[in-house]
């Protein structure tokens, strides 16, 4: 340093505070000399959304009660995922509106006619006709079902 | 090329969504304490119900209709308000959340003439997928979305999509809109557009630019530029961090001890500074109001803010409890009915930016992240308020009324929808 550094001005450095530098983490502990044979083969836990759920922000948790379709092993207190984006398909398991009530059935078309199947062969099919304001809400795609 | 997506009467119609017997009934929702009026499904417009009033100068209208009413279910609009968002973001990554039921969508890679029917493909699926019945506005600018949008909400000609393209006689349309509904012109400065003949948006958009400038603001004609279909506001995805968090709710009943005040408070400073958390802020002022209830008019009326500077920019909920406690005791007076309490966290900083200060090393930041990280992580895995502040009150019988919220289908597995079949 001579007296010619004493005039030039300071440079001051404001910290650049707002980004975050992220560092990686090193997932198995590494100890000295020997790695986890199996860190290789590491995958992520099975993820039951994934697995149960397609279209996440069109599905929907729906809870039954009563037994009109316990021959499609849907049972009283049952959770079934409902779907709403797919196109429900003849012979599958829907929630549907029917003269402004919600049920869940099989539909079916026998003869160029919609039926409302139940599963339970002390309950009637319902036939779609003219009065009757028939709705999809949502295909069910899978049944929930605690074992007791 | 922009499209602006609006559900129609989006809490009325949410309500609708999970029970079939309110198909064309007229429905109302009702305010946080049941009450004004904040929704109207269209019947009960048509019926001529008012947005805002309070429920009981109407309540002779429900039962005579027999008008369905509800209580705000929020966290069930939330939840069906980001399934709707998060269907958007399917279409493109280009999109403005603007509100709990609008968004803005950047539609420039879809081909000019097939935009009409990509926007009745979104609205369709929307509709199979949540249920809520939408409206679209194409425009070029987001100023022109906006009148499209309302304008096909208005007119069921249209089937809900209106693209400004598509228009035959543009000069037409603006014409009939009057100048205070344009976006961003309100009934401020439309009186002063007035004065000088400008009553509608034809007349807005095609009066002189530089003479708009001068007698109003470089806002107001951006907002001139964008009539004219010249893109001046861009989409904003990023969010901003608040500037400011309010916490605020009126009393399901009339609080007079200062004990309850307390808990009122402590409990707004919590959720307010969840908020805070969330986007890593701290908070360098308190903000803390009580006012009475103004429309009892034969009752004292009282209001008084006070803003506690802290000494330390925090997110340490005690610390920020105790300004607002120290607030509230200057600020609180004997003898009045208190109907509402208002907590606003002002001054907000970036965390990172307050550790750095080396003016306050004695302040334990180690240990209040600490405390603070851990709290927030058990109240995510149990639920919210698992872990509470003994200062929030345990019994809280300020809390508002909920009495007629339909069941949260979505969000709690005690209250999805139930089907006897």
């Amino acid at each position: 340093m001579n007296s010619n550094d004493f005039n030039k001005p300071l440079t001051f450095f404001k910290l650049e505070s707002s980004k975050n530098i992220l560092l990686p983490l090193f997932s198995s502990s590494v100890k000295a000399g020997f790695p986890s044979p199996a860190d290789d083969f590491i995958e992520n836990h099975i993820d039951l959304n994934k697995l149960l759920i397609s279209h996440v922000a069109e599905t929907y948790l729906v809870r039954v009660s009563g037994n009109s379709m316990k021959n499609a092993e849907i049972y009283s207190e049952d959770i079934l995922i409902v779907d709403r984006s797919l196109e429900i398909k003849e012979n599958s398991i829907g929630i549907f509106t029917i003269n402004d009530e919600f049920t869940v059935k099989r539909i079916k078309k026998i003869n160029g006619i919609l039926y409302l199947y139940p599963e339970n062969d002390q309950y009637k099919p319902i036939k779609i006709e003219g009065n009757n304001e028939l709705s999809v809400w949502g295909v069910v795609t899978f049944i929930i079902h605690q074992c007791k | 090329m922009f499209a602006l997506v609006d559900c129609n009467n989006f809490y009325a119609s949410c309500e609708k969504v999970f029970n079939p017997k309110l198909k064309n009934k007229p429905v109302v929702v009702l305010s946080n304490n049941d009450g004004c009026i904040i929704a109207r499904s269209k019947e009960a417009k048509d019926l001529g119900i008012p947005m805002g009033a309070p429920a009981f100068k109407v309540e002779s209208l429900f039962m005579q209709y027999g008008v369905k009413i509800f209580s705000a279910n929020f966290t069930l609009y939330g939840d069906l308000s980001n399934r709707i968002m998060k269907i958007l973001s399917e279409y493109t990554s280009n999109l403005e959340i603007y509100s709990i039921d609008e968004a803005f969508m950047s539609l420039d890679f879809v081909k000019p003439d097939k935009l009409t029917e990509y926007a009745r493909q979104i609205k369709l699926r929307i509709l199979k997928g949540t249920g809520i019945s939408v409206s679209i506005g194409i425009a070029p600018t987001k100023t022109l979305c906006k009148i499209t949008n309302h304008i096909c909400k208005k007119k069921p000609e249209y089937e809900g999509v209106l693209n400004w393209n598509e228009i035959i006689n543009k000069d037409l349309l603006l014409e009939k809109v009057p100048v205070e509904e344009v976006w961003g012109i309100g009934h401020n400065t439309a009186p002063k557009l007035n004065k000088y003949g400008v009553y509608n948006a034809l007349q807005f958009k095609s009066a002189n630019q530089l003479w708009i400038r001068k007698l109003f603001s470089v806002t107001i004609l951006r907002i001139l530029t964008e009539l004219n279909e010249v893109k001046c506001l861009p989409l904003e995805s990023i969010h901003e961090p608040r500037k400011g968090i309010m916490s605020s709710r009126s009393f399901g009943k009339l609080v007079e001890t200062k004990k309850e005040l307390r808990e009122a408070v402590a409990t707004y400073i919590c959720r307010a500074a969840e908020k805070l958390r969330q986007q890593k802020s701290a908070a360098s002022y308190v903000y803390v109001s009580i006012k009475t209830n103004k429309h009892k008019e034969n009752q004292p009326q009282y209001f008084k803010y006070i803003i506690i500077p802290l000494k330390v920019s925090t997110w340490y909920v005690p610390d920020l409890i105790k300004a607002g406690y120290k607030g509230l005791d200057e600020i609180f007076l004997q003898g009045y009915k208190y109907k509402k309490a208002t907590v606003m966290l002002l001054g907000i900083v970036p965390q990172s930016q307050v550790q750095l200060n080396i003016f306050h090393p004695e302040y334990e930041f180690q240990k209040v992240t600490k405390i603070m990280t851990a709290i927030d992580i058990i109240n995510k895995q149990h639920g919210s308020e698992f872990i509470k502040y003994a200062a929030t009150g345990l019994k809280q019988k300020w809390r508002m009324k909920q009495e007629k919220r339909s069941p949260r289908y979505t969000t709690n597995i005690n209250e999805i929808l139930k089907i006897v079949v």
